[in-house]
């Protein structure tokens, strides 16, 4: 399993300033490793709006990336109040988001879709009242 | 064009100038932060009112050519500070977005 490349980040569910600080440092990794910028875009976003969402709904979480020869694998895990209904919440344009975050721009109900539309496989698994995963795997 | 041309046709205020020579193509009008990630591509200009740090992190992630802020938005220097440490470019003009977009279609598309 040398080839490969885990980066694990805790993501923090307090500090909304500092949100998106794990995707910039794997769009950084990526660039690094001369990743196409079309790719990197993908991955940036995808992994963004998952990230933001453990900050706004979940109140942080922990993210997991494996960069695999042929394909980059993102793992969000939270241990936040978890969805009820995940097909509902796929659905472009639902959203619980509260009115202090919506005056920040969020809350268009567009995250998840924008993760399934970034990414080749999504998987959301979720337990009510325990947390969330998110899985994503975008081939390169 | 390029950004800096830009700045110049629409006399445009600089915030942050990390990369004045990159190209612009096209553009994309939103303040809703999902929205703007479905549908700005890379090298647009993306025209907002929207003034907080998130907006960096979505035009850095989303490889925008520049941030056009409009109504002459405020802006906070966490906010500044962050677009140059993210290598944004962060611009702002007394236009509205309308405006804005009406002579940026004009420009891009000459
Ligand atoms: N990690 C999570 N934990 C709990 N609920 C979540 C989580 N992620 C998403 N949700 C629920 O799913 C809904 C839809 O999420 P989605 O990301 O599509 O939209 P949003 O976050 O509300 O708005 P946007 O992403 O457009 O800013 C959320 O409003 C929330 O109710
Ligand atoms: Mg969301």
């Amino acid at each position: 399993m040398a080839d490969v490349l885990r980066l694990h980040f805790t993501v923090d569910g307090e500090d909304f300033t500092s949100a998106g600080e794990a995707s910039a440092q794997v769009k950084k990794k990526l660039r690094q490793m001369g990743y196409d910028p079309e790719l990197i875009r993908r991955v940036s976003i995808a992994m963004y709006e998952g990230e933001i969402n453990m900050v706004i709904h979940a109140g942080g979480g922990e993210a997991d990336i494996c960069i695999y020869p042929d394909k980059i694998e993102i793992l969000l895990s939270d241990k936040g109040p978890g969805i009820a209904d995940i097909a509902l919440a796929m659905r472009a344009g639902y959203s619980t988001a509260p009115e202090t975050v919506r005056n920040l721009g969020f809350g268009a109900g567009m995250g998840l879709p924008n993760m399934k539309r970034y990414s080749d496989f999504m998987n959301v698994e979720s337990v009510v009242g325990e947390g969330t995963k998110v899985t994503m795997i975008i081939n390169t | 064009m390029t950004v800096r041309d830009a700045i110049t046709r629409l006399d445009l205020e600089a915030l942050s100038l990390p990369d004045g020579d990159r190209e612009i193509r096209g553009g994309y009008c939103g303040d809703l932060l999902s929205w703007v990630m479905t549908r700005l591509q890379s090298d647009e200009a993306w025209v907002t009112i929207m003034n907080n740090v998130n907006v960096i992190a979505v035009a850095s992630l989303s490889d925008a050519a520049c941030v056009i802020l409009t109504e002459n938005a405020e802006v906070e220097e966490a906010v500044i500070d962050r677009a140059r440490e993210r290598g944004v470019n962060l611009l702002r003009s007394d236009q509205s977005s309308f405006e804005i977009c009406a002579q940026l279609g004009e420009l891009t598309h000459a």
